[in-house]
C-alpha cells in the first residue's frame, strides 16, 4: 500500500507539468495532449482519494473523466483539423481570428 | 361715439398690414400707412371729443360691449371698450401725439433700413397703449399692458446689429416684466376675492366689501402698485429708462410723452378706489415719488448726453404725477400727465432734430452755438424746455406743476412740498444747462441738410400747445380756470393754498434759470465735464447706483447660476455613470484579444482566485 502523499504528490506534479504545458506551448496538438495530461493527473488523484477513504465514488469519476477526456479529444482534434485546412498552421498564436479587431 | 371701436382697431389694422406686406410696399406707402392710421384714430378721437364737450352720455360714460371672451362658472371676461373723461384724456393723448410723432418719424427714419418694420411696430404700440387705456377689464388692460411692453422692447431694441441696443431693450423688457409679475398676482387676488374683473364692478364690490386699511386692499393696491412703478420706470424700478435711449428718437419721444410710463399712473388713476382704502400705499407712492423725482433730477444734472437727460426728466416728471396720487390728487396728476406728454414729446422731438443736423450726435459737449444755425430746432427746444422747468405763465408746464405742489401742499405733509419745490429748482437748473451749452456760446460741429414740413409741422404744433394748453387749468391769481378738472371729476373743488406756494413755485424755475445762466457763463458747467469727475458726480451721475446694486445683488449671481448650470450638473450624474460604463468597455474590451493562452492563463487565475477564496474566506 502505497502511502497518500506520494501518489498525491504525482499528481500534482503532472497537473502543473500539463498547465505548464498548456501555457508554454503554441503546437496545438501538444495544447491538446497537455490537457490530456491534466485530467490524467484529476483522475489519478481521484482513485488515489478513493482507495484513501475506501469510497468507489473515485473510479466512478475516473470513469467519468475518461469519458470526458475521449469526448473532449474527439472535438478537439475535429476542431484542429478544420484549423488546419483553413490557416494551415497548427500554430495557437496564428488563430486569433476571434478577438475584439480594434 | 360708436366709432370708438376703430380707434384701437385702426393702429392694429396698419400694424398688420405692414408687418405682413411691409417690405413689398416700399417705403411711401408704408409711411402712408402708417401715419394715416394713426391719424384716423386721432380725427375719430377728436371727433368723439368734441362730442362729449357738446353733450356729455348720460351718466358721463360711454360703453361699448364688443364680444364676450372667457365665460366660467364665477368669472367672465368681456371684451368691452370703456370711455369716460379720463380714459377720452388718455385716447386723445395717444392718438393726437403719437400721431405727430408717427409724422416726425416719417421723414427722421428716412435713410434708415427696416423703414416698414419700425412703422409696424410703432402702430402696434399705439393700438397696444389704446387698448390699456380704453380696457373695461384689467385683463384687457393687461393685454395691453403686455403689449405695451412687447413694443417697447422691440422698439428700444431698433437698431438690433449693435450689441449694447440688445442689451437694452433685454434690460426694458426683463425690468418691467419682473414688475408684472406681481401684477398679475394682484388681478389673481382681485379675481378670486371679488369675482370679476370688470374694473368698475370689482371697484364697486372693493368698496363695499373691503374696509378702509384692511390688508386685502392694501396687498391688492401694493402688487398693483409694483407693476405701475415698473412701467412708470419709478423707484425702484426705474434702471431700464435710461438705457431705452438706445432706441431711435422718436420712440423714446413715443415711450416717454404718450405711451407706456404714463400707463403706471392711468392704472393708478383709474383703480384710484381700491387705493383710497389702502391710505399706507398712498404714503408710500408719495415717499417713493419724492425719492424718484430727486434722485433723477440730481442724475439729469450729470449727464452728458442729450437724450439721456431727458430720459432722467421723464423720470422727475412721472415723479411729480406720482407725487401728486399719493397725495389723492388724480386730477392734478392727470393734468400734469397732459401738459407733460406735450412737452416732453416736443423736446424728444426736437432733439431728435438737432442730432439729426448733426451726423447723429448726442452728446452736449460736441454741440453748441447751435441758436443761430438752426433755429427752428432751437425755438422748439426752448419752448419744451421752459415748459418743462415750469416757467411761470409763458409754459404749460407751470400750470400743471403749480396745481401739482398746490395740492401736494394741501393734501399731504410740508416736506413733500418743499421736496417738490427744490425738484422743480433742480430741473429748470438741469434742462437750461443742456439749452445753453447745445444753443449758446461758440459753434464746435458745423450742421448740415434742412428740416423738411413733416419735421417742423410737429415741432410747430407741439410748440403751440407746450405754450398754452395749461390755461386749461390755472392757478387762483391768474383767473381760477378749473375746466380741467371739472372735465376730469366734475364737482371738485380746489382747497385753498396760501399765496407763497404759487409765488414759490415762480421763484424756483426762474432761480433755476439764472443759476443755470451763471455757471454757463463762467464755464463751470464745461470746465466739470472736461475734468474726470469726482466719486460724488460719478455717484449721482449713474442715479445713484441702482444699476450697480443691482448688478451685484442681482444679475451677476443670476448670472453665475446659469453660467453654473450651462453644463448642467444634475444631468452630469447620469451622463457619469455612461461615462464609467464606457471606459469600463474601453478598458475591457482589450482582453479579448483571441489569443488562447492568455485566456487559459486568465482561466487559471480565476480558478487560483476562487481557491484562494473558498479557502482563505
Amino acid at each position: 500500500m502505497i502511502p497518500f502523499p506520494y501518489p498525491a504528490a504525482l499528481a500534482v506534479a503532472l497537473f502543473l507539468l500539463g498547465l505548464l504545458g498548456l501555457l508554454a506551448r503554441k503546437n496545438l496538438v501538444f495544447v491538446l495532449m497537455s490537457i490530456e495530461i491534466m485530467l490524467n493527473a484529476a483522475g489519478l488523484l481521484f482513485i488515489t482519494a478513493g482507495m484513501r477513504w475506501g469510497n468507489p465514488d473515485g473510479q466512478i469519476m475516473l470513469i467519468f473523466v475518461f469519458n470526458l477526456a475521449g469526448a473532449e479529444l474527439a472535438l478537439g482534434l475535429a476542431i484542429l483539423l478544420r484549423l488546419r485546412g483553413r490557416l494551415t498552421t497548427l500554430d495557437g498564436d496564428g488563430a486569433t481570428l476571434l478577438q475584439d479587431s480594434p | 361715439m360708436n366709432l370708438l371701436w376703430l380707434i384701437p382697431a385702426l393702429p392694429l389694422l396698419g400694424a398688420t398690414l405692414l408687418g405682413m406686406f411691409g417690405p413689398a410696399l416700399g417705403n411711401r406707402i408704408s409711411a402712408i400707412i402708417g401715419t394715416a392710421s394713426v391719424g384716423l384714430a386721432a380725427a375719430i378721437a377728436l371727433t368723439i371729443g368734441a362730442a362729449w364737450l357738446h353733450q356729455p352720455p348720460p351718466g358721463n360714460v360711454f360703453v361699448q360691449p364688443l364680444w364676450s371672451w372667457i365665460t366660467l362658472p364665477g368669472l367672465s371676461i368681456n371684451f368691452t371698450l370703456y370711455l369716460d373723461p379720463l380714459s377720452l384724456l388718455m385716447t386723445l393723448v395717444i392718438t393726437v401725439v403719437g400721431c405727430l410723432i408717427h409724422l416726425f418719424s416719417t421723414e427722421y427714419m428716412e435713410s434708415e433700413d427696416g423703414y416698414s418694420r419700425y412703422f409696424a411696430y410703432l402702430n402696434l404700440f399705439v393700438a397696444a397703449m389704446l387698448l390699456l387705456v380704453l380696457a373695461d377689464d384689467l385683463l384687457i388692460l393687461f393685454i395691453g399692458w403686455e403689449g405695451v411692453g412687447v413694443c417697447s422692447y422691440l422698439l428700444v431694441g431698433f437698431w438690433f446689429s449693435k450689441l449694447e441696443n440688445g442689451v437694452a431693450a433685454q434690460k426694458s423688457f426683463i425690468v418691467t416684466r419682473i414688475a408684472d409679475i406681481p401684477m398679475l398676482l394682484g388681478l389673481l387676488l382681485l379675481s378670486t376675492q371679488l369675482g370679476t374683473l370688470n374694473i368698475q364692478n370689482m371697484l364697486n364690490a372693493a368698496a363695499t366689501q373691503f374696509p378702509p386699511g384692511s390688508a386685502l386692499p392694501t396687498l391688492a393696491a401694493t402688487l398693483l402698485l409694483i407693476g405701475g412703478l415698473g412701467k412708470s420706470a419709478q423707484m425702484p424700478l426705474q434702471t431700464w429708462l435710461p438705457d431705452a435711449m438706445a432706441g431711435p428718437t422718436p420712440v423714446s419721444a413715443l415711450i416717454h410723452a404718450a405711451t407706456m410710463v404714463t400707463a403706471g399712473v392711468y392704472l393708478v388713476v383709474r383703480t384710484h378706489v381700491l387705493f383710497l382704502l389702502a391710505p399706507e400705499v398712498l404714503h408710500a407712492i408719495a415717499i417713493g415719488a419724492t425719492a424718484t423725482l430727486l434722485i433723477a433730477a440730481f442724475a439729469g444734472l450729470f449727464q452728458s448726453d442729450i437724450k439721456r437727460v431727458l430720459a432722467y426728466s421723464t423720470m422727475s416728471q412721472i415723479g411729480y404725477m406720482f407725487l401728486a396720487l399719493g397725495v389723492g390728487a388724480w386730477s392734478a396728476a392727470m393734468f400734469h400727465f397732459l401738459t407733460h406728454a406735450v412737452f416732453k414729446a416736443l423736446l424728444f422731438l426736437s432733439a431728435g432734430a438737432i442730432s439729426m443736423r448733426l451726423h447723429h450726435e448726442q452728446n452736449i459737449f460736441a454741440m453748441g452755438g447751435l441758436r443761430r444755425k438752426i433755429p427752428h430746432a432751437f425755438w422748439a427746444f426752448l419752448m419744451g424746455s421752459a415748459s418743462l422747468a415750469a416757467l411761470p405763465i409763458i409754459s404749460a408746464g407751470f400750470f400743471s406743476k403749480e396745481m401739482v405742489l398746490g395740492s401736494v401742499w394741501a393734501g399731504g405733509p410740508p416736506a413733500l412740498w418743499v421736496a417738490g419745490i427744490t425738484g422743480a429748482f433742480l430741473t429748470s437748473l438741469y434742462i437750461f444747462r443742456a439749452v445753453f451749452i447745445v444753443f449758446f456760446g461758440p459753434v464746435t460741429t458745423e450742421p448740415s441738410g434742412t428740416y423738411g414740413i413733416r419735421i417742423l409741422l410737429p415741432l410747430g404744433v407741439l410748440s403751440l400747445g407746450a405754450l398754452t394748453i395749461g390755461w386749461l387749468e390755472t392757478p387762483d391769481f391768474l383767473g381760477h380756470r378749473q375746466t380741467f378738472a371739472h372735465f376730469i371729476t366734475p364737482g371738485l373743488t380746489r382747497s385753498p393754498i396760501p399765496f407763497f406756494i404759487p409765488l414759490a413755485g415762480c421763484l424756483a424755475p426762474l432761480a433755476g434759470l439764472v443759476l443755470a445762466w451763471v455757471l454757463f457763463r463762467r464755464g463751470t458747467f464745461h470746465a466739470l465735464a472736461a475734468r474726470p469727475p469726482s466719486r460724488l458726480a460719478r455717484f449721482l451721475k449713474s442715479g445713484c447706483g441702482f444699476d450697480a446694486v443691482y448688478n451685484a445683488t442681482l444679475v451677476r449671481p443670476y448670472l453665475a447660476l446659469v453660467r453654473a448650470l450651462r453644463q448642467d450638473p444634475v444631468d452630469g450624474l447620469f451622463t457619469g455613470i455612461e461615462h464609467l460604463a464606457v471606459t469600463a468597455h474601453r478598458a475591457l474590451r482589450k482582453i479579448q484579444n483571441g489569443r488562447l493562452r492568455r485566456y487559459a492563463g486568465w482561466l487559471m487565475a480565476g480558478s487560483l482566485a476562487t481557491i484562494a477564496m473558498l479557502c482563505f474566506a
